[in-house]
């Protein structure tokens, strides 16, 4: 076993030293966030944390993210980022975690090898070097479970995004709202179409009082939509054009002439109605 | 070898894809078609692609291709039952079958082509 091992070894002996002195700075360092970590949880957190270090150093004293010495490190080192990752911790907050075990191991070491300086610089930098790794690991393993969060959301938001409403028996209404992209105009496609299968509807409107901006992609791929419809065998109507929209795709040159298009879902719908020979009058007032 | 069957109804024609469609079928079916047209006098063909499931951009030529001819035929042409798969498929591939008529199912396809041929005069 080399000098500095043995060294970081017999330092790590004095389990509770370390775990006092350590819990203390973290404690210290996160006061902000007593709230979302209790102390005594914290403090069973680092021993687990401290016995499975030791046991990894003892076997293999570089860190590796693969060597099977470490899968015990590493695999409570993903528990702990993945729920504080959960929790609403920050990535730093989640690194000093592993980044605050330095200065107590320091102390030590320093005692323990005061008579030899190039030992004590040996072992300094063997257990930098390794809690560095461990540090880069936990924040990795911090912002991957973040990405997995947000491409759930991502995910969630594309579906309800797009509802599909039965107006009248053979009319469905599309009510889009928000920035149409590639992917969610993918989307919003294959729910029109399959609801148009699933009702038999001949007649879809859709309403874009909610889409902010209209530009030649957006245009594209609501003709797009309006296509497909058609080759099913649909017609499609437009609505909730508003006036600045109109004049952004008049001056952007993109042509809707093939489509039919009306100012507010109330026309669309009247337009629909008298597609399907449907009427719907008010009450004649009494005299 | 396999062939699609052309079916007659009245004076409509009526042809069920119910099979894979390959580049060969495809043709074939484009010269049986033609020539039961011609044969049947039929004013109107209906072609019901409901278990169609995958596309290419020669079958969908082709589709368009049958509707063009059969017009020069004085016959009008109604494809029904398309797959959203297919119909983004096709739109995809930039072919939206422009005079080519659509309707969702056989029934609504029938009413159509009456009405079209009911139109143009002709019992």
């Amino acid at each position: 076993m080399p000098s500095a091992t043995a060294a970081l070894d017999r330092v790590l002996s004095n389990e509770q030293d370390i775990l006092r002195e350590w819990v203390r700075l973290q404690l210290a360092a996160s006061s902000v966030h007593s709230d979302l970590i209790k102390e005594n949880e914290l403090r069973e957190q680092s021993r687990e944390f401290l016995s499975l270090f030791r046991d990894a150093v003892l076997k293999s004293a570089a860190f590796s993210t693969s060597g099977e010495e470490w899968a015990g490190v590493r695999d409570f080192l993903s528990k702990i980022s993945r729920s504080r990752a959960v929790q609403g911790f920050t990535p730093s907050e989640t690194a000093t975690f592993v980044l605050s075990l330095k200065q107590p191991l320091f102390a030590l070491l320093r005692r323990d090898l005061a008579k030899d300086a190039e030992a004590l610089g040996e072992a300094t930098w063997a257990t930098t070097s390794v809690l560095d790794k461990i540090a880069l690991y936990t924040t990795e393993v911090f912002l991957k479970s973040r990405e997995e969060v947000i491409s759930r959301q991502q995910h969630e938001l594309l579906e309800l995004s797009t509802p599909v409403v039965q107006l009248w028996e053979g009319i469905l209404a599309l009510p889009l709202i928000g920035t149409l992209d590639s992917a969610r105009t993918q989307v919003v496609m294959e729910s029109l179409l399959q609801a148009i299968v699933r009702t038999g509807a001949g007649l879809a409107i859709i309403d874009i009082t909610g889409v902010p901006t209209v530009d030649t992609l957006v245009a594209q791929h609501l003709l797009k939509t309006v296509a497909a419809a058609r080759l099913m065998g649909a017609d499609c109507i437009i609505s909730g054009i508003r006036p600045q929209i109109a004049q952004t795709i008049v001056h952007l040159g993109v042509d809707l002439s093939a489509v039919t298009t009306k100012a507010t879902l109330a026309d669309a719908f009247t337009l629909a109605l008298r597609r399907i020979n449907a009427t719907v009058s008010l009450p004649t007032p009494k005299a | 070898m396999e062939k699609i069957p052309i079916l007659r109804m009245g004076r409509f024609l009526l042809v069920t894809i119910q099979v894979d469609m390959h580049d060969q079928l495809a043709m074939q079916l484009q010269n049986d078609l033609t020539d039961r047209i011609v044969a049947d006098r039929a004013h109107g063909v209906l072609i019901d692609i409901s278990s169609l499931e995958v596309v290419d951009s020669f079958i969908g030529r082709m589709i368009s291709n049958i509707a063009a001819m059969a017009r020069v035929l004085d016959a009008q042409t109604v494809v029904v039952g398309m797959q959203p798969a297919v119909a983004i498929t096709l739109v995809e591939l930039g072919l939206s079958l422009e005079g080519v008529r659509t309707a969702l199912n056989v029934d609504k396809g029938m009413e159509l082509l009456r009405e079209q041929v009911g139109a143009a005069g002709r019992i």
